[in-house]
């Protein structure tokens, strides 16, 4: 197969994986450049964040940051908070990402949690180039968020929302790939191990500032319990 | 904020991204082999990130107010089950979302 067949090959793999992130990116985009533009700015701002930082979370906490005074120590500080997540994400990926050429510093730029999930879960079929395959999915999903965002800002508040419930989506995917992952190992200490880290931080530190905590209790029940962990090959 | 400073806050943003995307990338991928202790992280965090990424986007429901988180509740298990019953990624989801959708839009 010559290279262009192969690209289109794995762009036909890795579509569908993308579409439930294509409706959640386009509502979530859509919401966000909505929210800038009515916050006052023009269309590009959305349209440049959405190109350079590519993370949602952040990319709405940045409208106040922006509205408020100049503080670039604090803004440094939140986007650490925020973004540390990847982290984890990173060391999963290692292995997945190894030998990928340039396409390496794509994957890596534009790892999202999205992107990261479909990447690390996605079953690739054995005539599929995993590198373009994963290039795709990343690709794709920043090309929705950037879109989605570039057009709330354009169109502003003369859109009107009769889409209640819809980001809703997000959670159903997170929820399936939960549940794919659990479907595929014999044990499930990590999984518990992650859920039941997040509800105890989310209950006692709040919905805004629970994720550090959390990432910390996961990193240390896992390092606590690796022997038990590792010996009772709960590990896919 | 002036411009300028509109456009520093939104590069540091940038900046702290990205230093947490490449960090892990950048220590440990020279020639050396990959310490254990994170060969095994990288094993054993996965399902823990899923199940924290799922808490996540739940963190915002509260049980005590509100509609109680009972149509997140109902729209997950609907979800949960579809995938047991077809293993269809994408029915799943959108019969999940569906349902989300038509009890907060009618019922609560």
């Amino acid at each position: 197969m010559n290279a262009q067949g192969m690209r289109r090959k794995a762009l036909r793999a890795a579509f569908p994986h993308t579409i439930p992130i294509f409706t959640g990116f386009w509502f979530l985009g859509l919401a966000y450049g909505i929210y800038m533009n009515v916050s006052g700015f023009s269309f590009w701002y959305p349209m440049l964040m959405s190109l350079t930082i590519f993370g949602g979370s952040l990319e709405f906490l940045a409208v106040s940051m922006l509205l408020s005074p100049f503080a670039p120590v604090q803004t440094l500080v939140v986007t650490l908070m925020i973004q540390a997540r990847h982290l984890f994400y990173g060391i999963s990926m290692l292995d997945k990402y190894r030998g990928m050429g340039w396409k390496r510093f794509y994957l890596i730029f534009g790892m999202c949690d999205e992107s990261f999930s479909i990447n690390y879960t996605a079953e690739i079929p054995e005539d599929v180039d995993k590198g373009w395959f994963m290039f795709w999915v990343t690709l794709l999903n920043q090309f929705y968020w950037v879109s989605g965002s570039t057009l709330g800002g354009v169109l502003g508040s003369l859109i009107a929302f009769d889409t209640e419930g819809l980001d809703f989506v997000m959670t159903a995917m997170f929820v399936v790939i939960f549940l794919e992952q659990w479907l595929k190992e014999k044990k499930h200490y990590t999984a518990l191990i992650g859920m039941g880290a997040a509800v105890a931080c989310r209950l006692g530190f709040g919905a805004d500032s629970f994720m550090v905590p959390t990432m910390v209790c996961i990193l240390l029940l896992l390092t606590l319990g690796r022997k038990p962990i590792e010996k009772a090959g709960g590990l896919v | 904020m002036t411009m300028v400073q509109q456009m520093i806050t939104i590069a540091i943003c940038v900046l702290g991204t990205m230093a947490t995307r490449f960090l892990p990338f950048m220590i440990f991928s020279g020639k050396r082999e990959t310490p254990k202790y994170i060969q095994y992280l990288g094993k054993a965090l996965p399902s823990a990130i899923f199940g924290m990424l799922v808490v996540y986007c739940l963190k915002n429901v509260s049980i005590s107010s509100g509609a109680h988180g009972i149509p997140e509740g109902i729209a997950i298990l609907v979800t949960v089950s579809l995938h047991m019953w077809k293993r269809q990624m994408l029915l799943s989801i959108a019969g999940g979302t569906v349902c989300y959708m038509l009890l907060v839009q009618l019922v609560f």
